[in-house]
């Protein structure tokens, strides 16, 4: 078994609560920093030193991020927390925060402090209430055991957090419409720059990561980055949180070595339910690129394998098609989602997810042209690279790789105007 | 109107999240904590939510009819709001959706004769490791939701 840097805390009893935190050396970071009042210069360097990316699916280096924060800035700054996790596939920030909400506490913590900020909120995604209400009890508990709020553990150090509810609107995952709805607005991206660092929340500067992300941080800080970057491999430091999805034996989420095999985290997850065929993998969330299942079987789970394989690591959601569904009618229910998700911003991404849309279910209706494939790939062209935030480009994926890999299972629903025999 | 004492304290409890010049961040729990107690956010209850936080009512409203967790028209009782996206989906012998259309004899966006029921379409809710999942008045989580379990949670919502 190899080592878990998170969901280690399912081995002691009581997950989610301060005790069993302790257990896996919670908060022995936060304590140490301060004791020590250890320099924000190396804990950066230490946090370059992981190799941790952003876990919410950019892969940007979260040290590096870190260090964009003007860190000498006199005023108010801010540390913010991406919980809003709700785009197809993903659902591991939701059992990071029902069974280690301390990790990502220390670790908001841990940056408040390197960065000189004294607030900070978790945005949580509307439709999981009772991990909001759960995350809520981990700040009392926080706040009794003195670890939140002023003068942390007698160190002259101030932090207070709260945590907001989202309701419901995929879009506010994108960091700047995340921060647009914490001010109490819709949730539309914001043209970049100025990016977060240095006009974020309120318009201040605002160091935002994702939920995961934030809980690798205390792990790092005890052990040292070189420790965390070996349990990955160069350039994907560390273990990453897999959501396994579809038709598989044990759905559920698996932390796992960065570069583990496939192959072996399909056997993690039981295997293909009822002994069926895997046709197509989504390895990242459904605004990556679909992936042929002979390609998947070969490739390591990290950043780069998956990049160099054709598609993205993104959150790290691994959505499982076997061989009984239709990936025309797959593909016409991302589309809808693209286009109900769709804030209306920005022109190519408003009119181009909802005419995609319209095209693929004209097709899944018996109504398609086979030219409807080429207009298809040009409406998607049109959307990427052309909009304020990446949901047009996430938009487009899907449509360019389902076709892409499985042209003639569309040229075949446009013939017969039906899936292929034995799709649903 | 107002809403009731313990819905305004709630709503001041999160406006102490945020500065105090900041009111307007609380507006989003506030909706959320005035729809729960009245069921649905009429144009008068987005105004006093928009008062109370002193910011504009048109700002209030925005928010309201952004976000797809809020009720813009009266609901029933109960709303299941049913996620069909990709991975529950996959799920596709356990199809939640089709069988409560068929239960409740109503389609999406539909509300049953006695006001019982409101069924929803939902998007993806970040539980697709638990596929089908419903979500029940936008609180509570359901998981793996085959025929049987439809029934009881049925059941279990219909005791007075």
């Amino acid at each position: 078994m190899s080592e878990k840097v998170i969901l280690n805390v399912l081995d002691h009893p009581n997950p989610g609560t301060l005790a069993n935190y302790e257990q896996v050396g919670g908060y022995q970071a936060l304590k140490k920093i301060l004791a020590e009042k250890i320099q924000a210069e190396t804990i950066i360097a230490e946090v370059k030193a992981s190799g941790l990316r952003g876990r919410g699916g950019a892969g940007f280096p979260t040290g590096l991020k870190w260090s964009f924060i003007p860190r000498h800035f006199e005023g108010t700054k801010y540390v913010v927390c991406n919980t809003d996790e709700g785009e197809p596939g993903t659902f591991k920030d939701r059992d990071i925060i029902r069974y280690n909400p301390h990790s990502v506490i220390e670790g908001m913590l841990i940056c408040g402090y390197t960065l000189g900020a004294k607030v900070g909120y978790n945005y949580i995604h509307g439709e999981i209430w009772a991990e909001y209400e759960m995350f809520e009890r981990a700040l009392e508990e926080a706040r009794a055991a003195g670890l939140l709020g002023k003068n942390i553990l007698g160190s002259g150090f101030d932090f207070e957090l709260h945590a907001h509810h989202g309701f419901g609107a995929y879009i506010c995952g994108e960091e700047t419409a995340l921060l647009e709805s914490i001010e109490g607005k819709k949730g539309q991206p914001r043209f970049k720059p100025p990016f977060p660092a240095s006009f974020g929340l309120y318009g201040r500067p605002t160091v935002i990561n994702n939920t995961e992300t934030f809980a690798n941080i205390p792990y790092i800080i005890r052990n040292g980055g070189q420790k965390f970057l070996e349990l990955g491999k160069p350039n994907n430091g560390g273990t990453k949180i897999f959501s396994v999805s579809g038709q598989v034996n044990k759905p559920g989420n698996y932390e796992v070595p960065l570069g583990l095999p496939f192959r072996d985290l399909l056997a993690m997850a039981g295997g293909m339910r009822e002994g069926r065929t895997l046709k197509a993998c989504i390895p990242g969330g459904s605004s990556v690129p679909v992936l042929p299942a002979d390609v998947m079987m070969d490739v390591t789970m990290d950043y780069d394998a998956l990049a160099k394989a054709g598609s993205m690591l993104g959150a790290g959601s691994v959505i499982l098609i076997d061989d009984r569904i239709c990936m025309v009618r797959a593909l016409e229910r991302l589309s809808y989602f693209y286009f109900e998700e769709s804030c209306g911003q920005c022109t190519p991404c408003r009119e181009g997810t909802g005419w995609l849309y319209r095209i693929v279910h004209r097709i899944v209706q018996g109504n398609g042209k086979l030219e409807d494939l080429d207009l298809l790939m040009d409406v998607s062209t049109n959307i990427g690279g052309r909009t304020i935030c990446a949901l047009g480009d996430a938009a487009a994926t899907p449509v360019q790789s389902f076709i892409k890999h499985f042209r003639s299972e569309f040229e075949h629903f446009i013939e017969h105007k039906r899936s292929l025999d034995g799709c649903h | 109107m107002s809403l009731s004492a313990a819905s305004l304290a709630k709503i001041d409890r999160e406006v102490s999240k945020y500065p105090t010049e900041q009111k307007q961040s609380a507006v989003m729990s506030a909706l959320r904590i005035a729809q729960q107690e009245l069921g649905w956010l009429s144009n008068e209850t987005i105004q006093f939510v928009a008062d109370y936080l002193e910011m504009p009512r048109i700002a209030a409203y925005e928010v309201a009819t952004f976000y797809n967790m809020y009720r813009m028209h009266p609901v029933g009782k109960h709303c299941l709001t049913v996620c069909t996206n990709l991975p529950c989906r996959l799920t596709w012998e356990n199809d939640a959706g089709a069988y409560l259309k068929q239960k409740l004899g109503i389609g999406f966006g539909e509300t049953t004769s006695d006001g019982k029921y409101t069924l929803l379409e939902g998007e993806c809710m970040g539980v697709c490791g638990d596929a089908p999942v419903l979500l029940v008045n936008n609180h509570k989580m359901c998981s793996f939701m085959t025929p049987e379990k439809i029934d009881q949670m049925l059941a279990d919502l219909d005791k007075p």
